[in-house]
């Protein structure tokens, strides 16, 4: 991701504070100067391809976004960067807020079916071993 | 008709070449094609979406899942393989050892020893706490000295006859209970899963005198996933010149073939059923640091 000369940084993150005084950002915005809302670089700390893939994917589902891609920095810095552009004017954190959401609900169904099957295959092997007994 | 069938060739399947693997790249994004409609849509997808277990008992599984887009299985595997938590041996008291085996050597090894502890049950361990509590760890003792077996033949060279406990074992570990888990672990439930682990060996006048912490980490597991395309199968259609023109194989891009085999600690339904919740709970994670941003 280029730096712009005039990188407005905008940090805004929850800081939650440690014990020993810590502060750990879990997500971070980074938005160059002179663009509005639309085209912002989320910095994720501690994710990797396990999160960072597959948000990419439901982000581009979406049709109101022109561009979404992720990297990671380094191998040994655990983070990743996370661009949104949107076609428009909608600001890129919506999209984001709606790709997490619906990666939530694929996942809550997909627990869901497979629990089912789960179920469905250990009553099929109960009522298998019962019938040949 | 044939660019019809192509484009949903390129859409649906992966092809596998002569020389090499093509439409590998999920395409079927909203705008690419013009005559699909792409945008996500939760109800298509539950629409399209199974799971079939194909097989299972106390230790592997093996199931299907269709439907699906290869991001979020990779995502599901990656979780199972590293993000899974389970109790694992993190620090070893070393009160005696004087056996060949190197104290930090003997330490990674009995870090590797699966632990049979529901990490459900246990909390991670604070940064910095040194002591530990009856939350969030496991104490094992382990106590071996070896001796001469006196009633050993005299021109025996067979090591079993001759030495008394010159093999450790995982089933030397005795479990030491803190505070109340004496109360919420009947006897014999916290051990390690195999008890026939060769730890270390040892000679007369060797011991091993130590004491361990289990805490909770995010451990691994052994998964494999043959994605369809990963797997390779026969390819002997390429050497046969007027078959080669025929035949094609392709596979399917959304049908991917889970085998999950677990280390034991628990049951690999389970293994599956915490990874899905695991990254439920990192979108839960970035939706509520969104709300709280959002609230300045």
């Amino acid at each position: 991701m280029e730096e712009d000369q005039e990188l407005e940084r905008k940090i805004s993150g929850l800081k939650t504070s440690m014990a020993e005084g810590e502060r750990k950002t879990a997500l971070e915005m980074v938005q160059a100067a002179g663009t509005d809302r639309h085209c912002v670089t989320f910095v994720l700390h501690e994710e990797d391809h396990t999160l960072g893939n597959s948000l990419r994917y439901m982000i581009m589902k979406n049709p109101e976004v022109e561009f979404c891609g992720y990297t990671t920095t380094h191998p040994s810095e655990s983070k990743i960067n996370l661009r949104i552009q949107t076609r428009g004017a909608l600001p890129a954190v919506e999209p984001f807020q709606r790709g997490l959401t619906e990666l939530m609900n694929v996942c809550q169904h997909v627990l869901d079916k497979f629990e089912a099957s789960i179920k469905d295959y250990k009553d099929q092997k109960a009522s298998r071993s019962e019938s040949t007994l | 008709m044939a660019a019809a069938q192509a484009v949903e060739e390129m859409r649906s399947r992966v092809v596998l070449g002569e020389f090499g693997v093509r439409n590998v790249h999920t395409t079927d994004f909203p705008g690419n094609y013009s005559s699909y409609d792409d945008a996500w849509d939760q109800d298509r997808f539950e629409k399209n979406f199974r799971v079939d277990v194909v097989h299972m008992d106390e230790n592997s599984l093996e199931f299907d899942m269709v439907g699906i887009d290869a991001a979020i299985a990779n995502a599901f595997r990656r979780i199972l393989l590293a993000e899974v938590p389970t109790m694992a041996v993190e620090k070893v008291f070393v009160y005696n050892n004087t056996s060949i085996v190197q104290d930090e050597i003997l330490a990674h090894r009995l870090g590797l020893i699966p632990i049979h502890a529901d990490p459900r049950l246990f909390e991670y361990r604070n940064q910095g706490d040194e002591e530990g509590t009856e939350i969030d760890t496991l104490q094992f003792r382990l106590q071996v000295r070896c001796t001469r077996n006196p009633q050993a033949a005299k021109d025996s060279s067979d090591p079993n006859e001759l030495y008394v406990n010159h093999k450790v074992y995982t089933r030397h570990m005795t479990w030491v209970p803190l505070g109340n888990q004496a109360d919420l672990f009947p006897e014999g439930t916290i051990r390690p899963v195999h008890d026939d682990i060769l730890i270390a060996q040892l000679r007369p006048g060797q011991e091993i005198d130590l004491l361990m912490h289990c805490v909770k980490g995010i451990g691994k597991k052994v998964a494999r996933i043959a994605n369809p395309r990963l797997d390779t199968f026969s390819r002997e259609i390429f050497r046969n010149e007027k078959l080669k023109k025929v035949v094609q194989l392709a596979r399917v891009r959304d049908h991917y073939i889970f085998s999950v085999e677990s280390t034991g600690v628990l049951p690999p339904d389970v293994l599956v059923s915490e990874a899905i919740k695991i990254l439920m709970g990192k979108c839960r994670r970035f939706l509520d640091e969104l709300e709280a941003v959002q609230m300045d």
